[in-house]
């Protein structure tokens, strides 16, 4: 029993199997290609572990070309495509469908180019976030967004849902630091949007592709900023006696004309949970601790600290630890990137995305808590406080239907009440399958339909990642 | 002649515009009318001005956000804003001393034309900052999209792709801009005498530093004064910013010497920049705005300085050229779209006279496909194409 729908497979499509997998292998060689059941299963999800679903097929592409070719074979086939980086998606954008075939990038890994006196790179899509950083690194450059999932999620994802990170409060998300892409729409066209300027030539298709959840085709390569690191970075652990207070003085903080590089948010739950994992030296005897994160040269960075520590204690700070070393500093994020992982040891849990105004922070908390307690479920609280984007993760069990059910009745309550606050359903996460059907909450009719138009101007017979983003019902083409 | 109509409210715009739309009619969309001369001319059926729809309807100093409708003056947002010492970090450039225009300025047109200033290179452009929007499509029909909060991923962003659509897609109702706070202190280094590459390679040298340059521009000789002068701005807390321009003075040295200007004269100084001040004379000259890798711009200008004559400097540590010449029969520009496509970069003449932006492609000529796909969006958005008709393309 689950509450999220999947269209019902096209038996046409079904049946067609062998001849849709024959016409693949002619484009593709036969390494390139995954039919048998045993391999398909490994793209059967994405990190919404609860839900699966058996692709037709998968391919594994090595080239723009290949991807074009696939493309073009499957638009003249009428089959549905799901594109698919590292599957690392928490709203299962990249779920399959039993009539589609899954396209992954992961062959497609190379970084091209780096270019330190224009400040870029090109990368194929396929690469992982953190090795372009990992590649810059010696030069004293990174790529700035930074998804806890870094180690494994790929730049064609994050461009596909637009991922931010800890570090987006400063340096913005995958949207303000890509300046072009190869893409390929799905009947094979291929085009080059943006380039190695600052600004589109034309409309800012960028800007649309950017977080289209894999529906207007597929970005085989990317042209990346590359920033300088700043001289040094030193996060700071802030610990109160009540999220209230830490609501409090993050909101100060901003209002002081301070903008720290991060400021992050645990409750007691996330504390014990990822402290029992990383040992970074949390504090246990709190309620609720900022990750505040300051940069620049160290008399830089201790004038900042002196600043933010004085509006901290203006809030009944109990406890402010620096830390004291660079492997400290690791431990501290490490702590605060492993909390989904660190979480997932104690108890399956499902991860909302809901960003909200600062101002509404410790009003959705405290409601977070209300809604998931009168579920009879627990709740940990871990996410990017400067830029309202909250992340409460309900704890259930997966194995027991009932409870799978509430848990999600429970996220639906606590992204409703995020839209009520002034805020919207996805800050970074994407709306996948698992908040499609609450689009109406946020939108209207016309709001989604004008969405739907401008979707089926790329790909008007919705055969792109289709059961994704909008409720099923009430499709619009051109 | 038709005569401006200026609505106060959003329900009657979705109402005008439907009756336009249901009889084939086309609007021209004016906000404060100071960068109606951007892109090629218009000749539109009815004008419809947003200078009645006015006001700032959320402003939260503390969540960096500011919601205003459209034709709200800009000198209204800033004074809002100002007073709690914050600023639209992407420096919008004004076009009324470029373009000869008179009037105010609206938060609605700078969201329209997509308009940023020096500090894009750090803090964004207009699109970065842009977080939601409400407007009227074509079918007369009131949409909005994006929100007031910082990031949100939603639904498909028709935010950014409005933003710099010039009122092509959907009029405007309503917009929601992030800001940042005002930096405590400004100022400049400056170093002279240097050739455009030596001069683009110091602001990459900068640019690539960890000191966090908000402004780099190159000023060839006899644009502004006789010697050129290369500028890179730093703008943080007081103590910082003494750190800042000390460090970066240490790294250039190699380039040659710099000294610092103040506050004082460092502002007018980027004032000028950002609206294009070297170029505003002679009035008769047409002016491009070239956008490139930063390390193009300076290959660019030496391409086309072989075949004609102009004046021109450099913004975003070179990738942006501003660019004067005779506007002549075609103000050169099959000259100027030749290194444009040889660099993959792209142009936009800003300033021409009106038969000459009628007869010329104004924005950089886009392959067949990404034409397909615009013409596509246009019509998804604007099914009757009663929006600025050819404003971005001609029949688009």
């Amino acid at each position: 029993m689950t509450q999220i729908a999947f269209p019902t497979p096209d038996p046409l499509i079904l049946a067609r199997r062998d001849a849709i997998l024959a016409g693949l292998a002619e484009i593709l060689p036969g390494e390139c290609v995954i039919s048998s059941e045993n391999e398909r299963r490994a793209y059967e999800t994405d990190a919404l572990t609860a839900y699966r679903r058996m692709p037709l097929a998968v391919v594994l592409p090595r080239s723009t070309q290949e991807v074009s070719a696939v493309l073009k074979f499957c638009h003249q086939q009428g089959v549905k495509v799901v594109p698919r980086g590292a599957g690392t998606s928490l709203a299962g954008g990249a779920i399959p469908q039993e009539d589609a075939v899954v396209i992954g990038i992961s062959k497609m890994n190379r970084i091209l180019d780096i270019d330190y006196a224009n400040r870029v790179a090109r990368v194929e899509t396929g690469v992982t976030n953190l090795s372009i950083t990992d590649a810059v690194m010696p030069e004293g450059f990174f790529y700035a967004p930074d998804p806890s999932s870094q180690l494994a999620c790929t730049i064609a994802g994050n461009i596909g849902m637009n991922s931010g990170g800890a570090h987006c409060l400063k340096y913005g998300v995958t949207v303000n630091n890509i300046l072009g892409v190869k893409f390929v729409l799905m009947d094979g066209t291929i085009l080059d949007i943006g380039g190695p300027a600052l600004d589109p030539a034309g409309l800012d298709l960028l800007g649309l592709i950017i977080g289209s959840e894999g529906q207007l085709g597929i970005a085989t390569e990317a042209t990346v900023r590359l920033l300088r690191s700043a001289e040094g970075a030193r996060p700071v652990l802030f610990g109160f006696d009540s999220s209230e207070d830490a609501g409090a003085c993050v909101a100060a903080v901003i209002g002081a004309g301070l903008v720290p590089v991060a400021m992050e948010f645990m409750d007691k739950p996330a504390i014990e949970i990822c402290e029992a994992f990383a040992h970074a030296g949390y504090p246990l005897d709190v309620d609720a601790m900022l990750i505040i994160e300051v940069e620049g040269s160290g008399s830089e960075m201790a004038a900042q600290l002196q600043r933010i520590i004085e509006i901290a204690k203006l809030h009944r700070v109990k406890v402010v630890k620096e830390s004291k070393s660079a492997m400290e500093t690791a431990l501290i994020w490490k702590g605060r990137k492993s909390a989904f992982g660190a979480t997932g040891r104690v108890a399956d849990y499902i991860c909302m995305d809901g960003t909200v105004p600062t101002s509404q922070l410790v009003h959705v908390l405290a409601r977070t808590g209300e809604i998931v307690a009168s579920y009879g479920l627990r709740v940990a609280n871990v996410f990017h406080a400067g830029d309202g984007n909250m992340h409460p993760l309900i704890l259930y069990n997966v194995n027991d239907p009932a409870e799978q059910e509430k848990a999600e009745q429970a996220g639906n309550d606590i992204l409703r009440l995020c839209v009520d606050a002034g805020g919207c359903l996805t800050g970074e996460h994407g709306v996948g399958i698992e908040k499609r059907d609450l689009m109406r909450h946020q939108f209207s009719e016309e709001d989604l339909a004008q969405q739907m138009r401008v979707r089926a101007a790329f790909d008007p017979q919705w055969l792109l990642n289709p059961a994704k983003v909008f409720p099923l019902d009430g499709r619009l083409a051109a | 002649m038709n005569v401006t109509k200026w609505p106060k409210s959003e329900d009657v715009f979705a109402e005008l515009i439907r009756s336009c739309s249901d009889d084939g009619r086309t609007i021209r969309i004016e906000g404060g009318g100071t960068r109606a001369a951007l892109g090629r001319p218009v000749a539109a059926d009815e004008v419809l001005s947003t200078h009645g729809l006015s006001g700032v309807t959320l402003y939260e100093p503390s969540e960096l956000v500011i919601s205003a409708k459209a034709g709200t003056p800009l000198f209204e947002i800033e004074a809002a804003i100002s007073a709690h010492h914050q600023m639209l970090p992407f420096e919008p450039m004004d076009h009324r001393g470029l373009l000869g225009t008179a009037g105010e300025p609206t938060i609605g047109g700078v969201a329209a034309c997509g308009v940023s200033g020096p500090r894009r290179i750090q803090q964004g452009a207009a699109r970065d900052h842009l977080l939601g929007i409400r407007f009227v499509n074509g079918r007369g029909e009131i949409v909005k999209s994006g929100g007031r909060v910082m990031k949100n991923v939603t639904g498909l962003d028709l935010v950014k792709l409005s933003c710099g659509a010039y009122g092509t897609l959907g009029l405007l109702t309503e917009v929601t801009f992030k800001l940042r706070p005002k930096p405590q202190r400004t100022g400049t280094l400056a170093i002279n005498g240097l050739d455009d590459a030596r001069a683009v390679a110091a602001l990459s040298m900068a640019l690539g530093s960890p000191f966090e340059v908000s402004a780099a521009a190159h000023l060839p000789a006899g644009v502004v004064g006789n010697a050129a002068c290369t500028l890179l701005r730093i703008e943080n807390f007081a103590d910082s910013l003494d750190y800042r321009l000390g460090e970066l003075a240490k790294l250039l040295a190699e380039i040659g010497p710099s000294r610092r200007l103040e506050e004082l004269e460092s502002l007018p100084l980027w004032r000028d920049i950002r609206d294009v001040a070297p170029l505003v004379a002679p009035r008769a000259h047409a002016v491009w705005r070239i956008s490139a890798a930063p390390t193009d711009g300076p290959k660019i200008v030496a391409a086309l300085q072989a075949q004609f004559s102009f004046r021109h400097f450099y913004d975003w540590g070179g990738g942006l050229v501003w660019l004067a010449c005779e506007a002549g029969e075609h103000a050169n520009a099959a000259a100027i779209r030749a290194q444009t496509k040889a660099f993959n970069a792209h142009a936009m003449l800003v300033r021409a006279p009106d038969a000459l932006r009628a007869r010329l492609d104004v924005f950089e000529p886009q392959a067949a496909g990404l034409m397909l796909l615009t013409a596509g969006i246009k019509r998804s958005m604007d099914p009757q194409g009663i929006f600025n008709p050819g404003r971005m393309y001609a029949g688009v």
